[in-house]
């Protein structure tokens, strides 16, 4: 193969050309520049970042160094805020979703307990994944919102006097409530695909010798799907962090009650104009906390033994 | 005394397993209708009427009212063309699709079969690019299409998709299990030009991968509001939509049209739902493909 290909080595290189170039115009260079706009004082309405003067010669180009990072660091900064928002409403959705897709890949794969139409549920948990955020968010706004359909329930149940939506807790735990629903699915199929990987001849020598379901999971289902439940971890966290229609569709413009739905995205969308070098330090910071995150994630998936990983293709492809 | 024994353990353990298996199926069934019944409601709300209050469980008769509501002229005044809406959305989501596939699975070719210079440093850079949210570079994009007069028009939507890290590493690891290189050699021999051998000979080959990436990459175009929202002004997309019937229900919930709003809805998610059903198992499958390294 590699003498053959030497003479062709040109073509690698067009092919690979539509995707580079589009890469680099539409976001390569908006990353760099999101860089740069993250060191201005943008001035509003200007439409350009630097002043000229008639000659055409730059006055203030807006350099304010660590300004706006300093801002939006700051206590109660905007960066501080959004993020702990962030996190309340994706740990709320993320620690129910994880503990269900544990049990039902756990389940789902069990030889000896042979759960029958595990093609009609797998369908059914996974289909509010495809399905649009926005009318989810919609439909569960337009429910609990004053005068709709559950409103009249949740006030007879709860004796509240308004709607869930504009308390702080009730709206997070709508927000995370979607985004359990939307993302448990996805979850357990990858879960499951991991499990399936592992030998089965574990789990019989561990049954021979007498362990029950849960010493079984803990000691060998856990251990061994470790790569895979921390890639779960960390992939859900870099998608939390990008958060943005659900909160943005049950909140109002500044967040909902108190401003607790505003996720660090929405801040993005928000002061696309007014804030330019705000949000570009906003950015960078997501950027870093994601590159972070996504270096982790490339790091445990490759140390995790390579034998390991030939083994579980098989599986994975008999499926 | 020892056979007694086991054989009373295994009397213990089999109902163990039933009751196991009952809770199973119990819990199973709770999540089933815990993820079927908001969009059981949004259904029934679709063919209720213009106030809603209280839960309903049967359909109601508004159905051809809500969609005469929908479609005429005061919805069109107060969120814009509703056809239009599906229409720019079908039309982004249809070519950035198209785009997004043929061209990631073209670089994943040129990585996974020539031999260059710059082959590792290509792999790893587009994974190393995998991770960066596009929201992180929104604003730099935002800024740049205002300068090259780019905004309220669909290519800052569509054109990006070219550069698809996601699909080009489902595509990789698809060549990986099944594209043997002796294919590509043998279609050399017979004179087959590089470019036409992926056209005629590779993509075939790789049709299911392009089945399930075609539809991951469609749905999250038809369903993504930020980048719309950033980049577009008067035309919109539904889920722009379905953030302006939001702000009248807050903000003027006297005008504000609960049936015509389920509608929506359901016209919005319906077209995927479909496709979804119908393809499910291949796209279960797929999820886990692409996403855990076999």
């Amino acid at each position: 193969m590699k003498r053959k290909s030497i003479s062709y080595a040109k073509w690698g290189y067009i092919f690979l050309i539509p995707f580079f170039v589009v890469y680099i115009i539409f976001a390569l260079t908006p990353l760099v520049q999101t860089f740069y706009y993250s060191f201005i004082d943008y001035k509003v309405d200007t439409g350009t970042v630097s002043i000229f003067n008639p000659d055409g010669n730059v006055v203030d180009n807006g350099f304010c160094g660590l300004q706006n990072y300093i801002d939006v660091l700051g206590k109660d900064g905007t960066f501080t805020t959004s993020l702990k928002n962030t996190v309340v409403l994706w740990l709320i959705g993320f620690i129910p979703q994880i503990a269900v897709s544990l049990l039902l890949a756990v389940w789902f794969t069990d030889i000896r307990l042979k759960l029958k139409a595990q093609g009609f549920f797998k369908t059914i948990i996974y289909l509010p994944n495809v399905i649009m955020a926005s009318a989810i968010s919609l439909l569960f706004y337009s429910l609990f919102t004053q005068g709709g359909a559950l409103y009249d329930l949740f006030d007879k149940m709860v004796g509240l006097d308004t709607s869930p939506l504009n308390t702080v807790w009730g709206s997070r735990f709508i927000v995370g409530f979607i985004n359990f629903l939307m993302w448990y699915g996805n979850t357990t199929i990858l879960l499951m695909a991991a499990i399936m990987g592992i030998d089965t001849s574990l789990y019989e020598s561990a049954q021979i010798d007498g362990a029950n379901p849960t010493q079984t999971f803990w000691k060998i289902t856990i251990p061994l799907i470790r790569p895979i439940l921390a890639y779960v971890i960390i992939t859900s966290m870099i998608g939390g962090l990008q958060m943005y229609d659900v909160p943005t569709l049950l909140g109002d413009s500044s967040g909902g009650p108190k401003g607790v739905l505003m996720t660090l995205v929405m801040q993005i969308q928000l002061g696309r104009d007014s804030a330019v070098g705000v949000v570009g330090a906003i950015s960078v910071l997501i950027f870093i906390i994601s590159a972070v995150l996504g270096f982790i994630v490339l790091k445990v998936m490759d140390d995790s033994p390579k034998k390991k990983k030939k083994k579980k293709k098989p599986a994975t492809a008999n499926r | 005394m020892a056979r007694l024994e086991g054989v009373a353990g295994e009397k213990d353990d089999r109902t163990s397993l039933l009751i196991r298996r009952i809770i199973a199926y119990v819990v199973l069934i709770l999540l089933v209708l815990v993820s079927l019944f908001p969009f059981y409601l949004l259904v029934i709300n679709a063919t209720r009427g213009k106030v809603q209050t209280g839960v309903q469980f049967t359909f109601g008769g508004n159905l051809s009212s809500n969609f005469k509501v929908l479609f005429g002229d005061s919805a069109k005044e107060r969120y814009g063309s509703i056809l239009g809406s599906f229409g720019n959305s079908f039309l982004i989501g249809a070519i950035s699709t198209v785009l997004s596939v043929y061209f990631s699975a073209l670089t994943a070719y040129a990585v996974y079969v020539y031999d260059f210079k710059l082959k590792k440093f290509a792999h790893t850079f587009i994974l190393l690019v995998m991770m960066v949210p596009t929201q992180a570079s929104a604003i730099g994009l935002y800024r740049l299409m205002m300068k090259m007069n780019l905004i309220d028009t669909f290519i800052p939507l569509i054109i990006p998709s070219v550069a698809a890290p996601a699909v080009y590493f489902f595509m990789y690891q698809y060549f990986q299990s099944s594209l043997p290189l002796e294919i590509v050699e043998a279609a050399r021999i017979d004179g087959c030009g590089e470019f036409r051998t992926f056209n005629s000979i590779v993509l075939p080959i790789l049709k299911p991968a392009i089945a399930v990436q075609a539809i991951f990459q469609f749905v999250a175009s038809w369903n993504n509001l930020f980048m719309p929202m950033m980049i577009l002004n008067t035309k919109k997309t539904i889920p722009m939509v379905l953030q302006y019937m939001k702000a009248e229900i807050n903000g003027n919930p006297q005008v504000a049209h609960a049936g015509m709003m389920s509608l929506y809805m359901v016209l919005a998610i319906l077209p995927v739902v479909v496709v979804y059903l119908c393809l499910s198992k291949y796209i279960i499958r797929g999820i886990s493909l692409g996403a855990v390294k076999g």
